[in-house]
């Protein structure tokens, strides 16, 4: 009742006040941030923290701190070659992936967005049905596919199915961002000289750089972290992704709890590393493919 | 950024579609109106030249599409009707032998079960909570972004790390019991996975910790979209802080929640990676988390039944499309347009 009867410079000082609470906010947010992060972060840092102690440590008290701090588990792992192996045959597999899923979508979503022709409706169709097949219906064919393409234990066998899962996502989310490229840049363009095709490599693809950013961000990190494919086409250690490689060095030094967290703790910092350069567009790129 | 953006493509999509009825095969902007009728010949030249461009830049990704994606789909529904071990063609035609199979097998039905309550599961455990973190995160403090950055942690972090990083916490001797033990809650110590009454909870629990940020970023960028306006608004009308966010933010972020629910029982159907890493192939069924994924390759490919597995593969993809034509016919069809309807706006 009484606000009602607020003149406007009160309502003024009231929404004043509102702000400098919320500067600072309540101690009950921080207190239910902090908990959420530490439940978060926990099973992490035991992961990290696992590898910096030896297995008697473990074995004594599995939940406790390093005492004292050991280094030799992370020695050993990085000085051994397959990890390295194994990080690059992941960074190969990504890289070409991402290639190859940028320049096919953005070809497509280029037609998709700006030619109009009979028939385009269904082609958009055929790719956003392409989210209702997950490669876990598709797999086993897949790799009988794969198969008799001679492409098992390769990497190759790797990447071409991945590029052709990754095109729905990357087509979703693109179309709209050349979509949103005004018709009057197309038509200074062509006013211009300038062709369709030179308006694409001269105008689009500086135009639509952060969809292409996003949707390359999150094909690498798709690749990076996928398991199934890999599964079932790599079966030959030197073409161990990194995935594949932790779960093989998990069961083969299983009794070894200490070196297989820090093998596990390294292979967990390329992801980090590339998630925390490019938060900002990976969640961007989540919740604009999801709203598009 | 991504509202604008879907505004701005929303309100493109008016002028398209009145060229649309001036005329579907006509170049439409490259070339200024008033020269079209004359020059014919010269529009045929561009005509084909789009077609050719049309070609050129949409034939990759369709032949690549077509190819790995759609033609295996293809495939498993006609390998399903063979008993086939995966060499040479398949001959040994048995009709729906393998789907009368599959269907009255209680290992089926148990992984049936297990999706079922993983599907229920996952929106009840992760939905409130992560709607109520959103709320929080939603309202400024200092460090906020940090938090925000934080709890995407889990989600980035692949499969085979979050499940062996975690079988290992959860073993018997493993961290978690010793945890327990030392708080003084020794009593609550468990089989965390191979007790058939506990291990569904423990992958329950693995799961809501591995995408619950995925959840509270998704509401987040859905709080965002909400106008400040309205909070101000009520907040002068006198409304308290819950009033507000039950009465104004829940309604508004209702679109978002419900294509997180779509994606969360999509991905609780499919679910392979974590089972199959924690509980391995053999161990999953009999610790009561067995998924159909997990049913499929340990009786496909692991036991070289390829037939079997690729008709396993056809009656996933059929519970999960079945599932997601009812979800978006009921529940989506209110709010957008989505990517299976996407012709009939």
């Amino acid at each position: 009742m009484a606000v009602t009867t607020l003149s406007p410079a009160q309502a003024n000082k009231a929404r004043a006040r509102l702000r400098a609470r919320r500067e600072w906010g309540s101690p009950a947010v921080y207190f239910i941030s902090l908990v959420f992060i530490a439940a978060c972060l926990g099973p992490v840092l035991y992961i990290v923290l696992g590898g910096f102690r030896d297995n008697s440590q473990i074995t004594s008290s599995p939940a406790g701190f390093p005492n004292p701090w050991r280094i030799e588990n992370y020695l050993n792992v990085l000085t051994g070659s397959t990890f390295w192996q194994e990080i690059g045959n992941s960074a190969i597999v990504g890289i070409a992936t991402t290639a190859g899923v940028v320049a096919l979508g953005l070809m497509v979503s280029f037609v998709l967005a700006r030619y109009h022709f009979r028939g385009r409706g269904a082609m958009y169709s055929l790719f956003a049905a392409g989210l209702m097949f997950p490669i876990t219906v598709a797999i086993t064919p897949l790799y009988i596919l794969i198969k008799d393409l001679g492409l098992t234990n390769s990497l190759g066998g790797v990447i071409l199915p991945q590029i052709a899962f990754g095109l729905p996502t990357t087509v979703i989310i693109l179309v709209p961002f050349l979509r949103a490229i005004p018709d009057e840049i197309e038509e200074a363009a062509s006013i211009d000289g300038a062709s369709r095709l030179g308006f694409f490599f001269r105008m689009v693809l500086p135009l639509s750089l952060p969809g292409v950013v996003t949707t390359g961000i999150l094909a690498f990190i798709g690749s990076w972290n996928s398991y199934l494919l890999p599964l079932f086409i790599l079966n030959d250690q030197s073409t161990f992704t990194l995935p594949l490689g932790v779960q093989a060095f998990a069961s083969q030094y299983s009794v070894d709890t200490a070196k297989v967290l820090a093998f596990t703790s390294l292979s967990m910092i390329p992801a980090l590393i590339f998630f925390a350069l490019f938060q900002r567009r990976i969640v961007g790129g989540l919740t604009g493919a999801v709203k598009g | 950024m991504s509202d604008s953006l879907g505004a701005v493509s929303k309100f493109e999509q008016l002028p398209e579609q009145g060229s649309q009825l001036a005329g579907d095969d006509v170049v439409r902007t490259s070339s200024p109106a008033g020269r079209r009728p004359k020059r014919r010949p010269q529009r045929l030249i561009a005509d084909r030249r789009k077609r050719i461009e049309i070609a050129v830049l949409s034939g990759p990704a369709i032949i690549m599409f077509v190819g790995f994606v759609i033609f295996p789909v293809v495939l498993a529904a006609y390998y399903g009707f063979f008993r086939w071990k995966g060499f040479g063609p398949p001959v040994d035609f048995v009709g729906l032998e393998n789907y009368r199979v599959i269907l009255t097998d209680p290992a089926f039905h148990d992984v049936l079960f297990h999706n079922g309550a993983i599907v229920v599961l996952s929106l009840v455990m992760q939905g409130p909570v992560a709607i109520i973190l959103a709320l929080l995160l939603n309202r400024k403090f200092r460090g906020r972004s940090i938090v925000r950055i934080l709890i995407f942690v889990p989600y980035v972090i692949s499969e085979v790390i979050v499940g062996t990083g975690w079988s290992l916490m959860l073993q018997t001797s493993g961290a978690v019991n010793d945890l327990l033990q030392s708080i003084g809650l020794g009593a609550f110590r468990a089989d965390w996975l191979s007790n058939p009454s506990i291990a569904i909870w423990s992958l329950m629990i693995i799961i809501s910790w591995k995408y619950i940020g995925f959840a509270v970023i998704l509401f987040l960028a859905g709080l965002q979209s909400i106008p400040e306006e309205l909070f101000e608004a009520a907040s002068i009308d006198g409304a308290s802080y819950w009033q507000i966010q039950r009465r104004i933010t829940l309604p508004l972020l209702g679109p978002t929640i419900r294509i997180w629910a779509f994606l969360s029982i999509i991905g609780s159907l499919q679910l392979f990676d974590l089972v199959y890493i924690i509980w391995g192939q053999y161990i999953a069924s009999t610790a009561g988390v067995s998924t159909m994924a997990t049913y499929m390759v340990a009786n496909g490919r692991t036991s070289s039944n390829y037939g079997y597995g690729n008709a396993v593969a056809v009656v996933i993809f059929f519970i999960s499309l079945i599932v997601a034509l009812i979800y978006q016919r009921f529940v989506l069809r209110r709010d957008t347009a989505g990517a299976l309807t996407e012709r009939k706006k």
